[in-house]
């Protein structure tokens, strides 16, 4: 062969034709390795541009209804906001999400966001700002936006009450009922209802709750007649007493002229979920859309 | 300087350069001229033979242990609250201290064009600990897919001794390739490409949160490796090998290669992962008596493991002096 003839020197000796066979067979596997690889991962963009990745997303996801790019680039997958969710709201989605692997996201009707941490805590754990530490208190959450999705199958609508257990006795489901236990969230299945009147989307409502003890807390400070008392109640209605409400149960006329009630969601609605997850029927009567928030209703 | 020149060049795909003869101090080659047939065939055997017999793979052992004990850290964070270390591989708090993995957070800054001030804190933290420890020590040390393919690759190397299969080699080229593909994919698509088929970041994440269909894929990675070319993923492809190869060229910690004793069998070259790096034992290769493994080294242990005449040994640079 060729190669034997030459001297040895520093200069690239010719290859011999095996050593060229394969070398240029290591190139095409390499190539074939770099399109196989890289052809993969951007699979991944099908389930984005499909927009079957799209989820209702822990408080203060940086996205739009319809776009959660910024949301799924600063995000690192790393699932702290899962960890420090005191009702376990937070799960992190598979690979049928493509780009969105890892990336956070609730399912409410199994176990929506109550907001039972008081202080955002995933927006906290957040390392990233995937979840925006613009955000204070819950109703600065733009999570979504309920609506009534089957007012035929809600009991308030039927004028019909509820007993029992709101979602039966199965339920794995958490809130956190104030008046049984301030700091820790129990489980639904353990804490039955007895309703004249099914409300109970309104009753669990985050917000609604706020509102009704930031109420209480006004009367209370008035009653005292301590003026700082009462000032620093009207601060707090600045801040972290909702301003707007969120649900309320509303009189309606039935064709044949009977009075029926029915929720009605108002401005304050942040989308947490609660009132579908809490929703007695199945499936739920009560739903958070996502391609809409309180924000971008009026266009 | 040549240290850091030659272990980039060899993160990106270049052979090893050898040196020529006057680049080689004359004591140098006076131990290769003295090893010319002063060793036989049966003397190599039996120094073998009694290393092989007279001790263990103390570093994987130790190695193994640490790699577990880190991920299970994590899992017994999440489960029993203890809040030690919070988070997944791709970005954690170690007691309440932001950590970042490297990797992740530059493909996350790419996608997203901002980085926060906690992201920050974590990346620094995690560079300058990676420094102290020697980059790549995390996918050998760290990384849950570094020990699975370790354990398939046992049955890659029994199929191919058995010839049922071929081992088919890559161009190691192809992963600086696909390191800048990935970084160009981040910065253009503005989502995190790499993270939806990161082996690491999909068994971090199954093993705290639960495993998901995603460990599919990492079944595939794991059978080609295992079928057709052995240790393909962190040889050939891995992006977050070669961030914290090139971090690894800043570190002090390295396996440093004695040319004295060595018998240039090549059983180190055998069992290494990145065997390029062990260039430098083949005979007439190495620039100096005492050389230091470049940094594309994983830091694994495993040649210093197997090697019968203790010629690989952990260093750190610069302690040994003060010691």
């Amino acid at each position: 062969m060729s190669d034997m003839t030459t001297k040895k020197s520093k200069a690239k000796r010719p290859l011999s034709p095996k050593r060229k066979e394969q070398s240029r067979r290591e190139f095409l596997r390499s190539s074939v390795l770099t399109v196989g690889v890289v052809g993969v991962s951007l699979l991944g963009i099908i389930p984005v541009v499909q927009g079957t990745s799209i989820r209702l997303r822990p408080p203060g996801a940086i996205k739009t209804p319809f776009d959660e790019q910024e949301f799924f680039a600063s995000c690192i997958k790393c699932g702290q906001c899962v960890q420090v969710c005191p009702v376990n709201a937070i799960k992190l989605a598979d690979i049928e999400d493509g780009f969105g692997i890892g990336v956070p996201y609730i399912d409410a009707r199994a176990q929506a966001c109550d907001f039972s941490c008081d202080g955002l805590q995933c927006v906290l754990a957040c390392p990233t700002g995937a979840l925006t530490h613009h955000l204070d208190y819950p109703a600065d959450t733009r999570m979504g936006f309920a609506r009534l999705a089957r007012p035929r199958a809600c009991l308030a609508v039927q004028g019909k009450g509820f007993k029992g257990q709101a979602r039966g006795p199965d339920y794995e489901g958490l809130l956190r009922y104030d008046e049984v236990d301030r700091w820790n969230p129990i489980s639904v299945a353990d804490h039955p209802y007895d309703l004249e009147l099914c409300d109970l989307c309104v009753r669990q409502c985050p917000i609604e709750i706020r509102i009704t003890q930031c109420a209480e807390k006004a009367k209370q400070a008035e009653a005292s007649g301590d003026s700082g008392k009462v000032a620093r109640v009207a601060e707090q209605h600045g801040n972290e007493c909702p301003p707007k409400h969120a649900i309320a149960l509303e009189p309606f006329e039935l064709p044949n002229g009977e009075t029926r009630m029915k929720p009605v969601i108002k401005e304050g609605c942040v989308g947490c979920g609660v009132c579908e997850m809490i929703c007695p029927v199945e499936s739920a009567a009560i739903v958070v859309d996502l391609d809409k928030t309180t924000d971008t209703l009026g266009g | 300087m040549r240290y850091i020149r030659d272990s980039l060049s060899q993160i990106f795909g270049n052979k090893p350069r050898r040196p020529s003869k006057e680049e080689q101090p004359s004591e140098l080659l006076e131990i290769y001229q003295g090893k010319k047939g002063n060793l036989s065939k049966a003397d190599v055997e039996a120094v073998r033979h009694e290393h092989h017999t007279g001790c263990c793979n103390k570093w994987q052992r130790r190695r193994w242990i640490t790699l577990i004990l880190v991920n299970v850290l994590f899992v017994v964070s999440y489960y029993f609250d203890v809040q030690l270390l919070e988070g997944a591989l791709t970005a954690s708090r170690f007691v309440g201290f932001h950590m970042a993995d490297l990797n992740s957070a530059l493909q996350v800054a790419l996608a997203y064009k901002h980085i926060v001030l906690n992201l920050v804190i974590g990346t620094v933290t995690v560079f300058i600990m990676w420094i102290l420890l020697g980059g790549r020590t995390f996918c050998s040390w760290v990384c849950p897919y570094h020990l699975l393919a370790e354990w398939t690759e046992y049955l890659h190397l029994w199929l191919v001794k058995k010839k049922l299969i071929k081992n088919h080699t890559f161009n190691r080229k192809v992963r600086g390739v696909f390191y800048v593909i990935f970084a160009l994919l981040a910065l253009i698509s503005g989502y995190t490409v790499f993270e939806t088929i990161s082996p690491t970041g999909i068994l971090s994440r199954a093993l705290i949160y639960g495993p998901g269909v995603a460990l599919i894929w990492v079944g595939a990675l794991l059978l080609f490796e295992v079928f057709y070319s052995r240790r393909a993923w962190c040889r050939y492809v891995c992006p977050i090998g070669v961030t914290y190869g090139v971090v690894g060229v800043l570190s002090p910690l390295r396996v440093k290669y004695n040319a004295e004793a060595c018998h240039h069998e090549g059983d180190c070259r055998k069992i290494c992962m990145v065997p390029h790096v062990l260039d430098l034992t083949v005979r007439g290769a190495a620039y100096d008596i005492n050389q230091d493994v470049g940094a594309d080294c994983t830091r694994c242990g495993m040649c210093v493991d197997v090697c019968p005449t203790g010629s690989l040994t952990y260093e750190i640079k610069g302690l040994s002096k003060l010691l």
